[in-house]
């Protein structure tokens, strides 16, 4: 018989990595206005976040959860601990990080990338932000990057209170007012008119305490005129209690300015990934998504881009991977208000093992987008008869003169293709590996080369034992 | 007759309910050129991709010695790893992974050795050349896009590259132009040549024979092979036709 190979779950050790419990304090199970003003103090908020913290809480209760996507019923709020603070403040230097947090950072490869010269690294665990450093040539540009709570109180606390939870209101939905409530720890990036940033900013965002939530918040301004490419990671290891992550991306990109905003998120398979992200360009302006969504139980994840300025542009290139227990519902959304504005959603799905994906793409083009235009292209892969894929695409034009095309594409692994690779003396494992991979590969080329790296090592670990 | 490579004896094969083998018996030494022809749907193909160990087909009876070592249960990769290796006719398309990598890593795995990329770039750029293939092949997904004559020079492109003991050729010359047939004939000639490799080539017409020397030719009709000869029966087939071994 030839030989086949049958692994019930994938090997995530190297992801799985857990500390003991390190938090020095929580803030119990639930989720009142008291629990709230503790977190507030606790982060010593000034008084327009308290209050803002509070009125998020009042919204929170107020509207109910999502019912048109996967069932997050296995969410209980009343058990999620919210708010969780390692016991270590606020550290420049690698040196001052204890060990047993910098042991699992450098199993994540962190200190690496930092050393890879990437130009600022700002890691969260749990809650709080434990390592941060900029390198000087990037702050001497005049760029900030910093975490949002010190950035309040510093020569940014207008432009912060400005924007802060603008673009994602409260009263959007359930989890947005829920950030709102609880957010914290993320971070806070400022690009002064005209400055380019040649390299990457990087953050790397991560759970580690049983049942935490994480709600960090991500505020970027790239003003008139600049260009920065953003690259956030995320991982969590792996427990049995629900997890949920529920943070805000708000991204302001200015008059022809320009912001790539890459992800790999990689949550554990019991994580409900209810994320926000959304970006708002002004003319002549360009916004660049690049998203990779692997693991987690549940997503809810399709970031948004308002197009307001005339002539501006945004590009989407995502990939998701649902594999075994997994229901991933991703896609985007965009909403263009000025005239010749432009978008491209481009999208691969990949199901296996009973996993789900749904694609789900929303284009609003506006009666003042005049000759605008938008193309939708998704393609899936589906690797077994028992994975399923989806696709939801949703357009309202209230424009005649606009140019929109939507183009989609579900597809099989077909055994006559790895037959062939087989016929070259490539094992089933890695023909089928090989052929996943290459339909990402337009992903994965969007990617600084270790982000690339580091997909196609996911991918491989999810083809792991998938012939059956 | 030479060393023996590969002897397969007594196969049927059925896809589904259809048995399209019956009782084959094939063998072929070691640096020898064979040439299997028949009608359209004689079960040649099948034959080839039997060989290749092909899933599509299941195997009823028979069996496949490939130097001395029973690959009767064993999969593609193993095949191809021993020293086997299958033009297809009509080979697939993978987007996403180029020619080169694919190339390179099936090197790789089959050597069990990783390979320089300086050593592994020299070796292409002179395969590429021998069939007048633009570098930028080498670039491109694996077949996406080739026109049928581009796809059939990557074909032989792979050969060369992996200089297996025994290719078998899958209609390897349909559906290329005059030039195309010479530059691929010209690869094939290499590996017949240089390499001393045997060939089991699957053809219709005798422009890709003109330059090789062929040592046995085979006729198969209906799933059976009812007749083989020496290299003359191919001309003879050309003049007569298969008329005398229908039924």
């Amino acid at each position: 018989m030839r030989e086949k190979s049958q692994v019930d779950d994938i090997d995530r050790s190297i992801y799985d990595i857990k500390n003991e419990n390190l938090d020095e304090y929580s803030v119990g199970e639930g989720l009142t206005p008291e629990i709230v003003r503790k977190i507030s103090e606790e982060k010593n908020d000034p008084e327009w976040m308290r209050d803002f913290r509070l009125k998020s809480l009042e919204v929170y209760h107020s509207i109910s959860v999502p019912d048109w996507g996967p069932s997050i019923d296995g969410l209980d709020m009343d058990h999620i601990v919210t708010y969780i603070r390692p016991n270590t403040k606020m550290s420049a230097k690698w040196s001052d990080v204890p060990d047993d947090i910098k042991d699992t950072f450098e199993r994540l490869g962190i200190p690496q990338a930092e050393r890879e010269s990437l130009a600022g690294v700002g890691a969260q665990f749990d809650s709080e932000l434990v390592y941060h450093n900029v390198k000087e040539e990037v702050a001497a540009q005049g760029v900030i990057y910093s975490d949002l709570e010190s950035a309040m109180y510093g020569p940014y606390a207008d432009m912060i209170r400005e924007h802060f939870m603008k673009l994602i209101p409260p009263q959007d939905h359930k989890f947005a007012a829920l950030h709102g409530a609880v957010w914290s720890g993320g971070s806070f990036v400022y690009v002064p008119p005209g400055v380019k940033v040649e390299i990457p900013l990087q953050s790397y965002f991560r759970l580690n305490a049983p049942g935490a939530g994480q709600f960090e918040h991500t505020l970027i301004i790239v003003d008139e005129g600049a260009d920065l490419h953003f690259i956030e990671g995320c991982s969590a290891p792996k427990y049995n209690v629900a997890n949920l992550h529920a943070g805000a991306v708000e991204l302001f990109v200015g008059k022809n300015a320009k912001l790539r905003y890459s992800t790999i998120e990689n949550w554990s398979k019991n994580m409900y990934n209810l994320n926000t992200k959304r970006a708002i360009v002004e003319e002549g302006g360009t916004m660049e998504w690049v998203s990779g969504s692997f693991g987690s139980h549940v997503s809810y994840l399709y970031p948004m881009t308002i197009l307001q300025g005339n002539d501006s542009h945004m590009e989407f290139t995502g990939i998701t991977f649902a594999g075994k227990g997994q229901n991933l519902d991703t896609g985007a959304k965009v909403v263009h208000t000025g005239a010749r504005t432009s978008s491209y959603i481009n999208t691969k799905s990949i199901s296996k093992d009973g996993g789900i994906s749904t694609f789900r793409s929303s284009v609003v083009i506006g009666k003042n987008a005049k000759k605008s235009k938008n193309a939708v292209s998704c393609q899936s892969l589906m690797l077994d008869s028992i994975s399923r894929s989806d696709t939801i695409p949703a357009m309202d034009i209230r424009t005649k003169d606009a140019d929109v095309g939507h183009e989609a594409k579900i597809g099989k692994v077909s055994d006559d293709a790895v037959f062939y690779l087989m016929s070259r003396g490539i094992s089933e494992e890695d023909a089928r590996a090989m052929i996943v991979s290459g339909f990402a590969d337009n992903v994965s080329k969007e990617l600084p080369l270790e982000y690339a790296v580091e997909m196609n090592n996911l991918i491989r670990l999810e083809m792991k034992g998938s012939i059956g | 007759m030479s060393e023996v490579l590969l002897q397969a004896t007594n196969l049927s094969a059925r896809v589904e309910d259809k048995e399209i083998l019956h009782n084959v018996d094939i063998t072929i030494g070691k640096g020898e050129t064979h040439v299997l022809m028949g009608p359209n749907g004689a079960g040649k193909s099948t034959l080839g991709n039997v060989l290749m160990g092909s899933p599509k087909y299941e195997l009823t009876e028979g069996k496949i010695l490939f130097k001395g070592e029973d690959m009767t249960q064993e999969g593609a990769d193993k095949r191809a790893k021993a020293g086997m290796f299958l033009s297809f006719q009509e080979p697939l398309e993978v987007p996403g992974l180029t020619m080169e990598s694919f190339i390179r890593t099936a090197m790789e795995q089959k050597s069990g050795k990783r390979m320089k990329l300086m050593e592994f770039r020299k070796q292409l750029k002179e395969a590429l050349d021998i069939l007048q293939m633009d570098e930028e092949y080498a670039k491109r997904s694996l077949n996406t896009g080739f026109s049928g004559g581009e796809k059939k020079k990557a074909e032989i492109l792979q050969l060369m590259m992996m200089r297996p003991d025994l290719a078998i050729l899958d209609e390897t010359d349909s559906g290329l132009d005059v030039d195309a047939v010479r530059l691929v004939a010209k690869g094939i000639e290499k590996f017949q040549k240089e390499r001393g490799g045997s060939l089991l080539i699957i053809t219709h017409s005798t422009r890709i024979l003109d330059s090789l020397d062929v040592d046995q030719t085979h006729i198969m009709v209906d799933g059976r092979m009812v007749a083989a000869g020496d290299g003359s029966l191919v001309a003879e087939i050309n003049q007569g036709g298969y008329e005398k071994y229908l039924a």
